[in-house]
């Protein structure tokens, strides 16, 4: 009761301390791990700098399950929310209910890799500024591969044997719950990542191509997939086909996985203090089909887009000035180890010091796979879908990648029609 | 709640007041003005959404553009071109693999939870029907599972599901039942296993209460006599019990059936996404709004109120259940 | 002898397997909730710890109390709304004979059987439409597409069963429907009232479908839909001491209620349906 009452006077304080002009702003974002309360650290200083407020609407952990709020509150002209956290893939589809911000972004836009800008420009119209990018990395145990004496893995194969060996012997030894390599399996966008980075640096191509044509169904993608099925069960447990990033996160982090691919945030965490796996661990680019190729990654990241229907359209550009700035983006890669989208940073000692991996990942994401949401536009969600679904149904051994990736075919180019 | 006895009020009054015609004239008048509120407000909610959703099934609303929609007849549910070769295609609801998976799954979740609901539903209620010290405490336990809400109970059990650190699996390799740790929600042989769980855990007590009450309305001489003719008590169960509850058995049936034939929030929350779970209500949802094929989803649903409607009628008719109206 | 104490026996084993099965997953997560750190992914049969980490970090952070707030004005204004129209419906229904009273009985009835699916798209078009999209209002209004109907069929079954002398006999005094409803069935009807609010309460505060698609603010949501969006804060997995503390707290009024309420509650959920 006195928290309430507490609460209730600092809301009335704060109310009558507010300046007339100040506006009141609303942003939707998700939160996994520490980003809900970077976020508001952030949002205070921002609040403090302009007098604005903004309150923070937090969204379902499951990408999907975002994505289909956001589509449902600005088709219903939603005034609630002003700014939108967006993935990387989303702006195509998106596209018609955000604002250009290409005038307001004209002095800061060069700064970004003109890459990511341009994954967020949909006809010539900037729909969104980035606030990190990402491109996952393989995570795996120093001090266990230095125990038995292994080199970190360049290819999937050495990826699987030396999973396997530690696992076995560690299990020998008296450690029954570790497994060789978490990853993310369950039915979702985080699959698609997945299984178009088997895919992709097995050579087969990245589901649908650039001219538009669908090229999933080849021989290379069905080994890749078919080899994926065999982690399951022998190196990754049967979970993974129920798993989503923090799922896997939650096994690594106690301690129990010598592998994992995940995204840059995981690096931050499993350093955190309460972190089994503290100072044990290193990231390196995930693995290829055979040695010497280009690793491929699958680009992500996000953005934040303001929405046509905010009433509050010049302070929302400020808020996605703000949050996409050199110094938020700098304080996000120091606390979160997320990638930033400004070059510089790069080269910023602090950085390199805080995060010794973020410099090497320059090149990773710069050639990272970009999902084919820019060709496949509105249809994108639905292609994603029929793919992860395939390869969910391929890895829990309903039917093989080859019938699987015949019938996606079938099904995407069905979904094409005369054209995407 | 037990009395059968009553005879129907307004009859009598109507009988005894026929000499005053004006004051049932009166009566019907102000008895519509009492009901207006609720019929508006049932057909606001109700009725013209469903007429909206029936319309957008007809027409190719994206749910950017609702009011752009253009009519384009049964193309949602089934069309078909016949291409050059001689080749027809179908396209639509009817013939997308899909639709159909949904039906197969949402048929045998409902077929499946609803029978084993209903046995141990029966077990719980003749359980209950016996008079015993603490009766009373473990009908407050029963209802529990009831109360708590769907989401929570989603949620409760995915922790306790899960593989790595669940306790399930943790009683189950500890009774050695099963010899490695089980992915309940992720395997596809257990992912509809582990829906069912849940479901008969938090549906079985409203299945045992209605039984239960259909139980009590059973007069207790029956038993007395069949105990003194020396019937064996499965004998009188069969062929004097479960006749008697019969009625309020196929309402309780009912009512679950029709629950679960729209299953989504636990499904949602518990195995997103996943095809073996995936069932009409969650397929709706997803072609409504995860895809840009608001006029589909709207035609899924539209086909889902359409099975429903005729399930029931269909069990009512074979079933002679007199669910609301006179007797 | 021997017989029936194994008779006795095994019944009394058959009552402690329903209860145990009836309210172990509650009670741990009870035990989940009072747990912190890495003890979370520990088995424990038995509390090992109490820890009200949990709940604290639940209360203090977002906007949950606003959101139990919101589930009570929610559930509350539903039940009072649904009860007011429901009693003068189920007065017209139950003891006026009119043409056609059966067809609109099973229409009001066949309304609780609309999957919400179907309606969802409709009901959004419309809530956007008058302008009360992420309010407590749409909630309001939209949760009455499950309480009306069922109240207003056991509210119906109750008020058919009143003895017809009291009616007639404030009919003779001239007093008109309105006052035989407020005056007359009121005092009657309270223990259908209470339960048939008290299940309306609980479908309320339990939805979640429609709470997830009407709002869009943290401080709108109603628990259920606060409790599946759960996450953050805590950077170590999914936040399961917390979700559990949430559920606790969510549960517990539910469960103190079904407690004190059983019997009206028992009552209520079979009237309609075995009585009809």
């Amino acid at each position: 009761m006195t928290l309430l009452l507490k609460t209730l006077t600092i809301c009335a304080v704060l109310g009558a301390a507010d300046l007339a002009a100040a506006a009141e702003l609303s942003l939707a974002a998700n939160t996994t791990g520490k980003n809900v309360n970077f976020m508001r650290e952030q949002l205070d200083k921002f609040e403090k700098q302009t007098g604005h407020k903004v309150n923070l609407v937090t969204m379902p952990p499951s990408s999907s399950e975002q994505f289909s709020q956001y589509r449902l509150w600005l088709a219903a002209g939603n005034k609630d929310v002003d700014v939108y956290q967006t993935d990387v893939i989303w702006a195509p589809q998106l596209a018609d209910q955000f604002i250009d911000l290409t005038e307001a972004a004209k002095d800061v836009v060069g700064d970004h890799f003109p890459s990511i800008i341009q994954s967020q420009t949909v006809n010539g119209k900037l729909v969104a500024l980035p606030i990190f990018t990402d491109a996952p990395a393989l995570y795996y145990r120093k001090d266990l591969l230095e125990k038995y004496g292994k080199t970190p893995p360049k290819t999937w194969d050495e990826l699987a044997a030396t999973a396997k060996e530690i696992q076995d012997k560690e299990r020998e030894a008296g450690h029954a719950d570790i497994w060789g390599y978490v990853f993310q399996a369950n039915a979702y966008e985080g699959l698609t990542c997945n299984a178009l980075e088997w895919i992709k640096s097995s050579g087969g191509g990245q589901i649908v191509e650039t001219d538009g044509s669908i090229s999933v169904n080849n021989e290379k993608a069905a080994a890749a997939i078919e080899r994926a099925k065999g982690w399951i069960g022998t190196i990754a447990p049967e979970g993974v086909l129920a798993y989503q990033e923090e799922e896997s996160r939650g096994v690594w982090q106690t301690g129990k996985a010598v592998f994992m691919r995940n995204w840059p945030y995981a690096y931050a965490l499993g350093n955190g203090g309460d972190s089994a796996v503290k100072g044990k661990f290193e990231v390196m680019p995930l693995p290829t089909a055979s040695a010497g190729e280009q690793p491929s990654s699958t680009l992500g990241g996000w953005n934040l887009a303001v929405s046509k229907y905010s009433e509050d359209q010049q302070a929302a550009i400020e808020l996605v000035k703000f949050l996409s700035s050199k110094e938020v983006q700098k304080q996000r890669a120091l606390q979160l180890s997320q990638l930033p989208t400004i070059a510089s940073l790069y080269d910023d000692p602090e950085v390199a010091a805080a995060q010794p991996f973020m410099p090497n990942w320059k090149p990773i994401f710069q050639s990272a796979v970009p999902r084919p949401s820019a060709v496949a536009k509105v249809k994108y969600n639905e292609v994603s879908s029929k793919f992860w679904s395939a390869v969910h149904n391929t890895l829990s051994g309903d039917g093989t990648a080859a019938e699987n990736l015949e019938l996606l075919e079938v099904d995407l180019t069905e979904l094409k029609g005369d054209s995407w | 709640m037990t009395d059968l006895t009553v005879a129907d009020p307004p009859a009598a009054l109507q009988r005894r007041s026929h000499v005053n015609s004006d004051l049932q004239a009166q009566r019907v008048r102000s008895a519509w003005v009492f009901l207006a509120p609720t019929l508006l407000v049932l057909a606001l909610v109700a009725g013209w959404p469903l007429v909206r959703t029936i319309y957008f099934s007809f027409t190719n609303a994206s749910l950017t553009n609702l009011s752009g929609a253009e009519f384009i007849g049964f193309d949602n549910y089934l069309s078909w071109i016949t291409l050059k070769s001689g080749r027809t295609i179908f396209r639509g609801l009817l013939a997308d693999a899909a639709w159909w998976n949904a039906v197969w799954n949402t048929l045998k979740f409902t077929i499946v939870s609803v029978s084993i609901e209903t046995v141990l539903g029966l077990v719980v209620a003749l359980v209950l029907n016996v008079q015993f010290p603490g009766r009373g405490f473990v009908r407050a336990a029963i209802l529990v599972p009831w109360a708590i809400p769907t989401i929570v109970s989603a949620k409760m059990w995915a922790w306790m599901l899960n593989d790595q650190f669940g306790i399930l699996n943790d009683i189950l390799l500890g009774l050695g039942l099963i010899s490695q740790k089980v992915a309940w929600t992720a395997n596809p042989d257990t992912a509809m296993i582990a829906v069912l769980i849940v479901d008969v855990w938090k549906t079985t007590p409203f299945m045992a209460l209605l039984i239960l009450a259909g139980l009590q309305m059973v007069p207790g001489d029956i038993y007395e006599a069949a105990k003194i003719d020396g019937v064996h008590p499965v004998r009188v169960f069969w062929r004097v019990t479960l006749p008697l509850i019969r009625p309020a058995l196929m309402v309780a049936v009912i009512f679950r059936m029709l629950d679960a034939l729209r299953i989504f929030d636990l499904i949602y929350v518990l195995t997103p996404n996943n095809a073996q779970t995936k069932t009409m209500s969650v397929l709706a949802r997803e072609n409504l709004f995860d895809f840009d094929k608001f006029a589909y989803g709207a035609a899924a649903s539209t086909m889902l109120f359409l099975i429903i409607a005729a399930i029931t009628v269909l069990y009512m008719w074979f079933g002679r259940v007199n669910v609301g109206g006179e007797r | 002898m021997v017989a029936t104490l194994a008779k006795r026996t095994a019944f009394y084993a058959l009552v402690a397997g329903i209860i145990v099965i009836a309210v172990f997953p509650f009670y741990y997560a009870i035990l989940t909730s009072l747990k912190s750190g890495t003890a979370l992914f520990r088995v424990d049969y038995w509390p090992t710890q109490f820890s009200l980490a949990n709940y604290t970090s639940v209360v203090s952070q977002g906007s949950f109390l606003r959101n139990l707030g919101n589930s009570l004005l929610v559930a509350g204004a539903v039940v009072a709304i649904s009860l007011l129209l429901a009693v003068t419906a189920a007065y017209a229904l139950g003891r006026v004979r009119f043409r056609g009273r059966s067809l609109l009985l099973l229409t009001i009835l066949s309304v609780s059987m609309f999957p919400q699916i179907a309606v969802l798209a409709g009901l959004f078009e419309l809530i956007r439409g008058i302008g009360i999209f992420n309010t407590p209002l749409a909630l309001i209004f939209s949760y009455m597409i499950f309480t009306l109907p069922f109240t207003v069929w056991v509210l119906t079954t109750f008020m058919r069963d009143l003895p017809v002398e009291i009616e007639e006999a404030a009919i003779v005094d001239g007093a008109s429907p309105w006052v035989v409803i407020t005056r007359v069935f009121m005092p009657l009807m309270w223990p259908a009232l209470v339960t048939t609010g008290l299940l309306a309460f609980i479908a309320a505060w339990n939805e979640f479908l429609f709470a997830l698609t009407f709002t869009s603010s943290d401080v709108q949501r109603t628990v259920p839909v606060a409790i599946a969006l759960l996450s953050g804060a805590s950077n170590f997995e999914i936040p399961w001491g917390n979700i559990m503390a949430a559920s606790v707290i969510v549960t517990v009024p539910l469960v103190v209620l079904v407690l004190i309420f059983q019997r009206r509650i028992i009552s209520g959920l079979t009237a309609g349906g075995v009585k009809g």
